[in-house]
């Protein structure tokens, strides 16, 4: 009886969780789709209690463990996930992910070690076991490794840009391969051969890679989460995780893809590639600017009150300054004065693609007036005022005008088409890609420097001056 | 559970994990990403059927617990997270 009753309940759970998945990926339903796949975990949770409801009667003790274990862990995750700062979350969703890996990795350790009495380790067993905890040690160190270098807890060390990094990690694979050969043979003592080989190897595979490239490694681990978790149900003999799992991992691997694509970068370039800006590029794409024009806050602001329609290209550096809110009143003070606002939205602006999209969305800004590249690109030959903040390789015309161009073929913002553009950064340092921009050497193109959120502070006192300022 | 079978859940929950993720637009990346993370948390459930099955046995719940509080950590922390972002998208124009 019971037994059919947690069959209902594990398919009910798989659909709503699928649902859950498919309306994540619509603007309209993500909320409720999010919701949704919440709902179906709780669920999930109580087909487990009800199908094995026999056991936990004549062992109350066990409980215990459940509501210690799962009150601390709710516990923490809950308060984590409310008092992180949006501009944290590429680190926070690096942190969760592991937390997930290293839970499926105990489990593999838990059945492998603790064997109920009459059972054996078949083939398969031993395969999911191992597959478990291999992916399971990646995951966690990995996603760790991630989250210190995104907080800047971590840097990447000189002799990891180097070659010996491969020699290193491909060692570490065979340590590891070795270790599963062993365990296959029936040994157990191999097993902690495998953690540690497998731990070192997510580290030694995620500290080369640059900062920017870290989104697509998140989600990538983020994958292979789900295919731990799909692992564990193997251990386990659970149909609903391995679903569950494939399915995550699967997706997973698409938005990898997709992160990618929109980076104009293959896979295999960000794991293996590291920091693009430590190759040596071709002769004209380090070249020295020689028309670099600068100018003051107040002949942005004279420029900005004279503009009909103005464009805001937000980047990293307006992450990092975390200046949205500073934008934000910079442009209700623009549309005050009946001058029209909009902000273009580079697929990977900001430190996770579609991150930008929180930050501004925190920040009140009206989502309608979001735009994305394809939307905005045809009109920014009607655009008086472009204003770049902090962005850089995004709008580098290179992608477009030079093939020999390592950024050739990324798709890119064509602010260059605008009548007047204004940079806003820090210095002259390169974009991620270690690249010459030459936006900035453009007659029309005039250079700001400083922090993004100082030069914002100081052109919102100027607009005031001018009277322009917010509508009461 | 037969491995076969097993492996025929597998395969199809891939397939329905790729056709699931046709098109996304750009701004639910992260939500997304953050959303599948707090799924790929359900170890919590083997972890759950570790402790059930423990029978009394002493390193097995506690290795158990561990493993539950760091799948829950996952879950609870990943959906919130997830609809702390989604909140922001949701609450349009209309507030000042």
């Amino acid at each position: 009886m019971t037994l059919i009753f947690k069959f209902w309940i594990d398919l009910l759970a798989i659909l709503l969780l699928a649902l859950g998945i498919k309306g994540l990926s619509k603007v309209r339903s993500a909320r409720e789709a999010n919701r949704l796949a919440a709902t179906a975990m709780a669920i999930s949770v109580v087909g487990v209690l009800i199908g094995s409801f026999g056991s936990l009667v004549e062992s109350p003790e066990a409980w215990v463990w459940i509501i210690l274990g799962s009150a601390l862990g709710g516990f923490l995750g809950a308060i984590t996930a409310q008092r992180v700062a949006m501009t944290a979350m590429p680190e926070t969703v690096a942190l969760f992910n592991g937390c997930g890996g290293m839970s499926s990795l105990l489990v593999a350790l838990a059945v492998r070690f603790f064997p109920a009495t009459d059972s054996s380790f078949g083939f398969v067993e031993t395969i999911s076991i191992v597959i478990s905890v291999f992916v399971g040690s990646i995951t966690f160190t990995g996603s760790i490794v991630a989250m210190a270098k995104l907080k800047g807890w971590l840097s990447t060390p000189a002799w990891m840009q180097n070659k010996i990094r491969h020699v290193i990690n491909i060692a570490l694979s065979a340590i590891s391969l070795v270790a599963i050969a062993g365990l296959l043979g029936g040994s157990n003592s191999e097993l902690w051969l495998l953690i540690v080989s497998s731990s070192l190897l997510g580290i030694g595979v995620t500290l080369p890679i640059g900062g920017a490239d870290m989104p697509v490694v998140i989600s990538l681990l983020n994958s292979y989460s789900g295919v731990a978790a799909a692992a564990a149900g193997f251990v386990v003999g659970s149909q609903l995780l391995i679903v569950a799992g494939a399915m995550v991992g699967a997706a997973g691997l698409i938005l990898t893809k997709v992160m990618c694509n929109g980076m104009n970068r293959s896979l295999l370039s960000v794991l293996f590639g590291g920091a693009i800006g430590s190759t040596p590029s071709g002769g004209n794409d380090s070249g020295e600017y020689v028309n670099i024009t600068s100018c003051s806050v107040e002949e942005c602001a004279l420029t900005l009150e004279a503009a009909e329609r103005v464009v805001i290209v937000p980047g990293y550096g307006l992450a990092v300054a975390q200046a949205q809110h500073t934008l934000r009143e910079v442009t209700r003070a623009l549309e005050g004065n009946g001058i029209d606002v909009i902000y273009a939205i580079h697929p990977v602006a900001g430190r996770m693609p579609g991150h930008m999209n929180v930050l501004l969305a925190e920040a009140d800004v009206p989502y309608e007036q979001l735009k994305e590249m394809d939307v905005v690109n045809p009109e920014f030959p009607a655009t008086d005022v472009v204003l770049v903040l902090g962005a850089n390789d995004v709008v580098n015309p290179q992608a477009k005008n030079n093939p020999s161009s390592p950024l050739f073929g990324m798709p890119v913002l064509d602010v260059q088409e605008a009548r007047t553009v204004f940079v806003i950064k820090r210095g002259m340092s390169a974009g991620y890609s270690g690249i010459k921009n030459d936006l900035f050497d453009l007659a029309n193109t005039s250079m700001l420097f400083g922090d993004a959120k100082k030069v914002l502070g100081d052109l919102l006192l100027e607009l005031k001056e001018l009277g322009i300022s917010a509508k009461a | 559970m037969e491995f076969a079978e097993a492996f025929w859940v597998l395969l199809l929950g891939s397939l329905l994990g790729l056709e699931l993720i046709g098109k996304v637009p750009p701004t639910l990346h992260t939500p997304l990403m953050s959303g599948a993370n707090a799924i790929s948390g359900i170890t919590m459930l083997a972890a759950l059927t570790l402790i059930i099955t423990a029978d009394g046995r002493t390193p097995l719940l506690i290795i158990g617990a561990v493993s539950l509080g760091f799948a829950l950590f996952n879950v609870v922390g990943g959906f919130l997270v997830t609809d702390r972002m989604l909140a922001m998208f949701s609450r349009k124009s209309t507030r000042k």
